[in-house]
C-alpha cells in the first residue's frame, strides 16, 4: 500500500439481483483532498459508496479504510446518504436529526451531554441553519435538508466524508456554501469523496477523480482523467458489450466469477 | 325512555368506573395495557411504514392460537398465546423471505401470508369445533375480540407486555428512530440493523398476541396504525406523538369495553375500533397543523381579503372616474360600483357589510362612503395593484395587454417589505396614473 493512501478499493465486485454492477473496481484513494465518483446513471457510483460502508456485501474483493476493515475504523468515516432516502416528513427537528450523528454503538442507551449538544451546534452553525435550528425537517427546502445531512455527518467527528450526490436538488448559493466548507474540511486534513453527477463543474470542485462505468473506466487528477478517450468509454455506446454481458450473467443466474479464480 | 331506564344506565356507568364488579377492574387495565402496548409500538411500525404488517401478523395469530388450544386440549392462556405469538412471528419472517427472493412487491406479499393464514385458522377452527374438545365455547371470540373474557392470569400477561415494550422503547429509543427514519445511516455507523428490526418486529407482534383476545383478529391490525396516525396530526414531536397515541388508544379502549361490558353479547373489536376511527376522522378534520378544517378556514379568510379589496380598490376607481382621488369622500351605491366591476350581488351585499363592521366604510344614504381608515387602505391596494404592474412591465417581457390580469391576484398578498423592494427597485412614490 502507498503512503496516504486512506480508502483502499481491492477488486471489488458488488452485484443487485444477480446482475454485476460493480465489476473488478480497483483502486487506492490519497488522503486530504476532496474527491469526485463521476459516471453516468446506473454506472454503480451509489453501490460503490455503499459497498465502502459495508451497507452492501461485496461478491469479490474488499475494502480497507486506513489500511484497516471498516468495523475498526468506523467513528473515522462518516456517511451522508442520498436526499431522497429519506422521508422528511418524519417527526424530527434539525437539531434532532444533527443530533443523531453523536449516536454511536457505544452510547445508543446514553442520552445526550453537554459536549454532543456543543458540537451539534457548531456543526448546525457551520451549514449556516442556526435561526432553523428547531425547525420541523419536513418544512425545510430541499437545499435545506441537503445541509442538515452535511451537518449530521459534521457532528460525526470524522475524518474520511462520503456524499452521495449532495449537490443535487440544490440552489446555486446553497452549492456555493456546501463547497466553501468541503475546502475548509480538506484544509482540516479531511478526506471527502463525493459523487457528482455535473461534468460542467467536476475540475473546479475536485482535486481527484474516480471515473466509473461499471468498471473503473480512470482515475488521477481531473486533467488525466477528463481525456476525450476516458469520456467516450465512460458516456458514450462503448461499453453496450459489458451492459450486455451483465445482462446474460443475470438472466441466465451465472456467477460472477468461479470461486477458485478469486482475487 | 323511562326514567327508570336512564337511572340504571347511570347505576351501570357509576358502576363500572367505581370498578363495583371485581372484573371490571381486570377488564380496565387489560385494556389499558393492550391499548398502551399497541399504540407505542405501533407508533414506530407506522413510521417505518410498515403500517399494514401489523394486518397481517393479526391474521396470521388465528392458526397459532388453534394450534396452542390443540397442543394444550384446553382454552390454556399461555399456549394459545405461545402458539399466536410463534404463527404471528413467522408470518413477518414470511413477508420478508417473499420480498426478498422474489419480484412481489410488499403489499402483495401481506396479502398472501394473510389470506393463507387467515384461511388455514378458519379450517382449524371448524376442525376444533366439531372435535371433542370440552372446552372450545368462547374461541370464536378471537375473531372480533371480548374485552369482558379477560381475567386475571391474562391481566398480569398484559402487563408484563405494556412494561417490556415501555422498557424496551426507552432503551432502545435512539437506535429506533434511527433505523425508522434512515437504516442505511444506522448501519453506516455500526448499529445491529437487523436486530434491531427484529426486536420492533417481535414487540409488534408480543403487542398484537396481547391484544387479540379482547378485539379478534380482524380488528387488532388497527390499533397498531391508526392512534399513531391520528396523533401524527397534532405533533411533529416524537415523544409528544407517542403520547398522544396512547392516549387516543386507550381512551377508545375504554370506550369498547364499557359497550361490551353493558351488552354482554357486543363484542369489543368493532366499538373500539370505530371509537379511533372517529378520532382520528376529528383530528384529520380538525387539527391545526394539517387538518381539512384549517385549510379551509385559511382559504375562505383569503376568499374575504380578495374581496374586500376589489370593492376597496373598485370604490379608488369610482373616485377616479370622478375626478375625485384626492378626496375619496364621494358616496357610492353598489350598483355603480358593479358597472365598475362585475362581482356576485350576494358576495357583494356581504362584503360591504364586513367592511363597515371593519370600520372601513360608513352607510350614508342608499350609499357607501370610504371612512378615513378606508381610504389609506383602498390607496394601498391601488398602489400595490399598479406597483406590480410597473414591475412586470419593467422586468419580465409581459406584454402590455396580459399586465392588469398578472397583476391582479398578486396585490393581495405583497407585504410592506415587498412594497418597500418594489418603491426602491422602481423608483416611484405614490400612486402611478397608469392603469391597465
Amino acid at each position: 500500500m502507498k503512503d496516504n493512501c486512506v480508502i483502499e478499493v481491492h477488486n471489488l465486485t458488488t452485484a443487485y439481483g444477480g446482475a454485476p454492477v460493480l465489476w473488478d473496481v480497483d483502486f487506492e484513494l490519497p488522503g486530504g483532498q476532496i474527491i469526485g465518483v463521476i459516471g453516468p446513471n446506473g454506472s454503480g457510483k451509489t453501490t460503490l459508496l455503499k459497498t465502502i460502508m459495508g451497507l452492501l456485501e461485496p461478491s469479490s474483493g474488499y475494502v480497507k479504510i486506513l489500511d484497516k476493515d471498516l468495523d475498526k475504523v468506523r467513528e473515522k468515516i462518516a456517511y451522508v446518504p442520498q436526499r431522497e432516502s429519506v422521508d422528511w416528513d418524519f417527526p424530527a427537528s434539525v437539531f434532532d436529526v444533527v443530533m443523531m450523528g453523536r449516536y454511536r454503538s457505544k452510547n445508543l442507551f446514553k442520552r445526550s451531554n453537554k459536549t454532543d449538544v456543543a458540537i451539534v451546534n457548531e456543526s448546525i452553525e457551520k451549514v449556516g441553519l442556526t435561526e432553523f435550528k428547531s425547525r420541523q425537517i419536513s418544512q425545510l427546502s430541499g437545499g435545506q435538508q441537503q445541509r442538515v445531512f452535511i451537518a449530521r455527518a459534521l457532528a460525526q467527528k470524522a475524518d474520511i466524508y462520503l456524499m452521495d450526490e449532495p449537490f443535487v436538488g440544490v440552489d446555486a448559493a446553497t452549492e456555493n456554501s456546501i463547497l466553501k466548507l468541503l475546502k475548509e474540511m480538506k484544509e482540516t486534513g479531511k478526506t471527502v469523496l463525493i459523487i457528482h453527477h455535473d461534468l460542467q463543474t467536476v475540475s473546479d470542485y475536485f482535486d481527484y477523480l474516480v471515473l466509473l462505468n461499471t468498471r473503473l473506466i480512470a482515475k488521477g487528477t481531473p486533467q488525466e482523467v477528463l481525456t476525450e478517450e476516458n469520456l467516450t468509454n465512460a458516456y458514450g455506446g462503448q461499453l453496450t458489450l459489458l451492459a450486455k454481458v451483465a445482462n446474460l450473467i443475470k438472466v441466465n443466474q451465472f456467477p460472477i466469477r468461479e470461486k477458485d479464480v478469486d482475487l | 325512555m323511562t326514567s327508570h331506564q336512564s337511572l340504571k344506565k347511570v347505576q351501570t356507568f357509576i358502576d363500572f368506573i367505581t370498578f363495583k364488579d371485581p372484573n371490571v377492574i381486570y377488564v380496565v387495565i387489560g385494556m389499558v395495557c393492550i391499548t398502551a402496548s399497541s399504540a407505542l409500538i405501533g407508533t414506530f411500525a407506522y413510521l417505518r411504514k410498515r403500517a399494514l404488517i401489523g394486518d397481517a401478523i393479526a391474521h396470521s395469530l388465528l392458526p397459532g392460537i388453534c394450534l396452542g388450544f390443540i397442543a394444550a386440549g384446553e382454552k390454556n392462556m399461555f399456549y394459545l398465546f405461545f402458539g399466536a405469538f410463534l404463527t404471528g412471528w413467522f408470518s413477518t419472517f414470511l413477508v420478508d423471505f417473499i420480498v426478498n427472493k422474489s419480484k412481489v412487491k410488499q403489499d402483495a406479499a401481506i396479502g398472501i401470508v394473510l389470506s393463507t393464514f387467515f384461511a388455514f385458522g378458519i379450517v382449524l377452527l371448524t376442525y376444533i369445533q366439531n372435535g371433542n374438545y370440552s372446552d372450545q365455547g368462547g374461541l370464536n371470540q378471537f375473531l372480533f375480540g371480548q374485552a369482558a373474557a379477560i381475567n386475571r392470569d391474562e391481566l398480569i400477561l398484559f402487563e408484563v407486555i405494556l412494561a417490556i415494550i415501555a422498557f424496551s422503547i426507552f432503551i432502545f429509543y435512539r437506535a429506533f428512530i434511527l433505523v425508522s427514519f434512515n437504516a442505511d445511516y444506522a448501519k453506516s455507523i455500526g448499529l445491529p440493523v437487523k436486530f434491531i428490526e427484529f426486536l420492533i418486529t417481535s414487540l409488534t407482534v408480543l403487542s398484537v398476541a396481547a391484544g387479540i383476545q379482547a378485539l379478534g383478529v380482524v380488528l387488532m391490525s388497527a390499533l397498531i396504525v391508526t392512534p399513531a396516525a391520528a396523533a401524527r396530526f397534532w405533533s411533529h414531536n416524537l415523544p409528544r406523538i407517542l403520547l398522544i397515541a396512547v392516549a387516543i388508544s386507550v381512551f377508545s379502549g375504554l370506550v369498547g369495553a364499557y359497550v361490551s361490558y353493558v351488552n354482554v353479547a357486543t363484542p369489543t373489536g368493532p366499538w373500539v375500533v370505530l371509537v379511533l376511527s372517529f378520532i382520528t376522522l376529528i383530528s384529520f378534520l380538525g387539527s391545526a397543523q394539517n387538518g381539512i378544517l384549517a385549510s379551509y378556514l385559511k382559504s375562505r379568510a383569503n376568499k374575504r381579503k380578495i374581496l374586500h379589496e376589489n370593492i376597496l380598490k373598485t370604490i379608488y376607481h369610482y373616485h377616479e372616474n370622478q375626478q375625485h382621488i384626492d378626496q375619496l369622500d364621494l358616496t357610492v351605491t353598489a350598483s355603480q360600483l358593479l358597472e365598475i366591476r362585475l362581482v356576485d350581488t350576494d358576495q357583494l351585499q356581504k362584503g360591504l357589510e364586513r367592511l363597515i363592521q371593519m370600520d372601513l366604510l360608513t352607510p350614508l344614504n342608499s350609499g357607501y362612503q370610504l371612512t378615513t381608515k378606508g381610504r389609506v387602505e383602498s390607496r394601498r391596494i391601488v398602489r400595490l395593484h399598479r406597483l406590480w404592474e410597473q414591475y412586470l412591465l419593467k422586468r419580465t417581457s409581459i406584454d402590455a395587454l396580459h399586465v392588469h390580469s398578472g397583476a391582479e391576484a398578486i396585490e393581495h398578498i405583497l407585504s410592506p417589505e415587498l412594497e418597500q423592494e418594489l418603491e426602491r427597485e422602481l423608483g416611484i412614490k405614490g400612486i402611478p396614473k397608469e392603469d391597465f
